[in-house]
């Protein structure tokens, strides 16, 4: 018979209580610390500081214990975390040629100054499944040297010495754009459209950027560097007069190098696809290099022929917070505007089926159907 | 009223970087008037049928228009809304491929009805009942009203294409290439059927083509275009006839006569 | 004002947002008002609840509420569904508002989906949660193009939808999230509400507002403003009608939801107005099945 939905509190507080539970698993079975997510599930929680736009490894991992490992959950939980925030102020824009690298490859020079630097990689890892890991076994320690504090230059500003590549360029307009702070307006200037494509879904600039390279929106990219590594982050104070550090972060970059036949505004060089993200996470920056490049085809009067150059289409559906909440908001009720249309089809049928009946009365010729 | 001009092209240049769009072109136009522009591609007519139907701004000049209260004024001078309102009121424009001028995915009606809704005809009976008219004028069957024109044959579409832009009764017409794309007994029943729409609704119109036989059949005067500059210009009997010019008497024994 | 929670970890503003995004977001609103149906672009923040589940609602509540306000919140008009109970709570912890389920009582109101059936008065506020505020999205889905059609007051688009249903079924077609013009000037999607309610909207005696967080846009109707739903002449615009009336408080011109009772085709409908129903019922209107149902509730 019917019930009133009058259960609803009830059921959520239920629903909460099972998922405690069924987060913390068989209770013989150690919890998690946050040290040890944060030690040795580092790449969850470069992503989810990443995406979540928020450098706090603790808190990352805390996110993802929370969200039972399901990332796009934590970094959820981190945004919503991130909005409660003060605001001081902006940092100023960090120095990547003075980074500390751990990581540096270029794949347009066999050796440059500072060398190719392997560093923490999967890559020329062969996959196989390492059963030893299963136990805890003893690891070896990295080799090692000392630093020796001289900067790594970047590939972009060896090629720039030449004039063959684009400049860093000037922000289009005088204030950087905050996209959190800011409503969202199309055409984006270059700035917003960077900070988007940062905090994106890895999964949607993959993909993007994978479809570039499979001739829709080809851009001839070469990874000029990825770099790998710390650097420090500035902060203006204005009653001192000068700048103090407030700390380092750990950062990949991407400079993509593509080729540029030049316009009528601009000389035939190379310009520039790029990716700046939090933690090591190779693949994002990559991607977004890539999408980068992409989205800059009206500025350099190219073609917008594919997706992953349409700027309202990938920058409204990157970000995988935004996403998911409308993507699952399905499941919400909707029987109000379900019954509007259950009415409307069970009238249309009605009217179908009298149009039917009029058609086969006039055609008396026609047996009689079955009943 | 027909003591000015309807359009007025004055210096109108167009350049892409370094490239000639087309350059310091002038012209005027008449209520009633049918002017052809023709040349090879590349050489500045479409360019040029852009920059005066404000589709693309010049580089440099003036296209002025003579409004509905007899005023001239300045297109590019004018407000947005009032130019788009314009061109879906007093003006017409006739793409070469259907598809960029129809709403494929909605149904003839629909596509030729859009203008009266856009001017706020709100009674859904009077729209069907013009769009019938219009489709009838343009020789598409009645029973087709409710089709997608994606299920139509190009022909038809074109035809589609120029009821949708002449319900509202426009004094002004551009065409770009009308009967490009179609085969030669299609594109002769069409030109036929503009004919006579033109003659009967005194419409002005600018139509853009390469070939001569259009610009014959259905133009009073003829422009002749050549690397984005006018090579001549006058009555097409006596420019079709008679050509002045080196440049157009190799267009002109350059195809059959017709 | 700050909320402190029991364990001392974090604190909140009072209502969750702090009081500069709070400004921004009555901005906004106070542009919506001045310009009726108009989309105002805000800086929509993150919500502690997904977005599509009632950020844009949650954060005009957040920014309009006080103290004093009596909060309701309804979900399919009902105040018990969970995403309703969800946001209540939301409210009840991070600004300790005192909450109702009487519509009347209530000072501010948070709704998906439907308008109250009682008539709202002069102080109140309505306040829509919104997933997709461009009417004109399915038509035309680029921002920059229907922002541009909106300015110059192009909708004849909107007018070849309802033709084609006309032509294709005879009737409009569009039963929810039916498109208004309000104040003769925008175009305005009324959110997802069927259009049973639109007729609500016009002239009301509260002030409506709209929130779309993912979307980030807030607009809004002042009260006594017009509102009239699109239409033809020859076809004007018409609300749903239902043949029987509430199973359980007998209410004629209400809206009803379809309660399926068995799975062989047994059915009720019942108000989707949960208070109006109980309301009625407390004065004594029965329906053909209210007896069972208070029974099943014991």
């Amino acid at each position: 018979m019917y019930v009133a939905v009058k259960g609803g509190e009830t059921a959520i507080r239920n629903a909460h209580r099972l998922l405690a539970n069924r987060r913390r698993g068989d209770p013989s079975v150690p919890s998690l610390t946050l040290e040890q997510i944060a030690e040795q599930l580092a790449l969850a929680c470069d992503r989810v500081m990443s995406e979540g736009s928020v450098y706090d490894r603790d808190l990352a991992a805390l996110a993802i214990k929370q969200a039972r490992g399901d990332l796009i959950e934590a970094i959820f939980l981190l945004r919503a975390y991130r909005t409660t925030l003060p605001r001081f102020g902006y940092s100023e824009p960090v120095d990547t040629a003075a980074m500390q690298v751990e990581r540096r490859i270029s794949a347009t020079y066999k050796d440059l100054p500072g060398g190719q630097m392997l560093g923490p990689t999967f890559d020329y890892t062969h996959r196989l499944l390492d059963p030893a890991l299963a136990g805890d076994e003893e690891v070896e320690a990295p080799e090692s040297h000392e630093s020796d504090e001289t900067p790594v230059v970047r590939v972009s500003d060896i090629l720039a010495r030449e004039g063959l590549i684009e400049n860093d360029g000037v922000s289009e307009s005088e204030e950087i754009g905050d996209l959190t702070r800011t409503p969202m307006e199309f055409p984006m200037n270059r700035d917003t459209r960077l900070q988007a494509l940062s905090r994106g879904d890895e999964g949607f600039l993959l993909a993007l950027g994978y479809s570039t390279q499979r001739g829709y929106a080809r851009s001839h990219p070469f990874a000029g560097e990825i770099r790998i590594g710390e650097v420090d982050v500035e902060f203006d104070v204005p009653e001192l007069g000068f700048t103090v550090t407030l700390g380092r972060i750990r950062v990949t970059e991407c400079q993509m190098v593509n080729q540029f036949q030049g316009s009528s505004k601009a000389p035939p060089q190379f310009t520039r696809g790029y990716g700046l993200v939090f933690g090591q996470s190779e693949r994002k920056a990559m991607a977004m290099a890539l999408c980068d490049r992409a989205l800059r085809a009206t500025e350099l009067g190219e073609d917008i022929v594919a997706a992953a150059q349409d700027e309202e289409f990938v920058i409204s559906h990157s970000d995988n917070v935004q996403a998911t909440g409308f993507v699952e908001h399905l499941k919400l009720p909707h029987y109000v505007d379900f019954q509007a249309e259950l009415d409307l089809v069970r009238r249309m049928r009605a009217e179908h089926a009298a149009r039917r009946d009029s058609d086969s009365d006039s055609d008396s010729a026609m047996p009689e159907a079955a009943e | 009223m027909t003591d000015q001009p309807l359009l007025c092209v004055n210096g109108v240049s167009k350049f892409y970087g370094n490239r000639i769009g087309c350059q310091d072109v002038g012209l005027e136009l008449w209520l009633g008037e049918v002017l052809a522009i023709v040349g090879e591609s590349g050489s500045g007519k479409t360019t040029l049928l852009n920059c005066i139907s404000t589709r693309l701004p010049p580089t440099a000049g003036t296209v002025s228009y003579r409004m509905r209260d007899g005023q001239m004024r300045d297109l590019y001078r004018m407000g947005e809304a009032e130019r788009r309102f314009l061109m879906r009121t007093d003006w017409g424009f006739v793409h070469q491929n259907p598809a960029d001028g129809l709403r494929m995915s909605v149904s003839a009606g629909a596509n030729v009805g859009e203008r009266l809704m856009a001017v706020g005809e709100r009674h859904y009976g009077n729209i069907r009942e013009t769009a019938e008219d219009w489709l009838g004028r343009v020789e598409i069957g009645l029973d087709r009203i409710d089709d997608q024109p994606r299920d139509f044959s190009g022909g038809m579409r074109q035809r589609l294409q120029i009821a949708r832009n002449l319900v509202t009764v426009p004094r002004l017409v551009f065409m770009d290439e009308p009967t490009g794309g179609l085969d030669v007994s299609v594109q002769a029943r069409l030109l036929d059927l503009l004919r006579g729409l033109v003659n009967d609704l005194g419409l002005a119109v600018v139509v853009v083509t390469h070939d001569l036989a259009v610009a014959r059949l259905l133009s009073h005067r003829i422009m002749v275009m050549k690397d984005g500059a006018v090579v001549e210009t006058g009555l097409t009997d006596r420019v079709l006839d008679d050509p002045r010019e080196p440049y157009t008497q190799l267009l002109v024994s350059s195809i059959l006569q017709v | 004002m700050t909320i402190h929670t029991d364990d001392g970890l974090a604190t909140y503003n009072f209502a969750y947002l702090d009081e500069q995004t709070k400004r921004m977001i009555r901005r906004a609103i106070l542009k919506g008002i001045a310009i009726p149906g108009y989309q105002v672009p805000f800086a929509s923040r993150e919500m502690p609840m997904p977005y599509g589940w009632g950020t844009g609602g949650v954060q005009v509540t957040a920014a309009v509420i006080g103290p004093d306000d009596v909060l309701k919140v309804i979900d399919q008009g009902a105040d018990d569904t969970t995403n309703a109970v969800s946001i209540r709570n939301f409210f009840a912890k991070v600004a300790e508002v005192e909450t109702t389920t009487d519509t009347a009582t209530a000072s501010i109101i948070q709704t998906r989906h439907r308008i109250p059936e009682e008539k709202l008065k002069e102080g109140q506020i309505l306040v829509y949660q919104v997933p997709i505020p461009e009417p004109l999205r399915f038509l035309e889905p680029r921002e920059t193009e229907t922002r541009k059609m909106h300015a110059l007051s192009e909708y004849g688009l909107m007018h070849v939808k309802l033709y084609e249903d006309i032509a294709k079924n005879g009737h409009i077609a569009t039963t929810y999230a039916y498109p208004v013009k309000v104040e003769g000037r925008y175009v305005m999607d009324p959110s997802p509400t069927p259009k049973f309610d639109n007729p609500k909207m016009h002239m009301s005696d509260a002030l409506q507002l709209f929130g779309a967080g993912r979307e980030k846009r807030i607009y809004a109707i002042p009260p006594h403003t017009d509102v009239v739903s699109l239409d033809f002449e020859d076809y004007p615009f018409e609300v749903q009608t239902f043949v029987e009336p509430c199973a359980l408080c007998a209410a004629h011109g209400v809206y009803l939801d379809e309660v399926i009772l068995d799975d062989k085709g047994g059915r009720m409908f019942v108000c989707s107005d949960t208070d109006h129903c109980e309301k009625r019922r407390e004065g004594g209107h029965r329906g053909h099945l209210a007896g069972d149902a208070r029974e099943t509730a014991q």
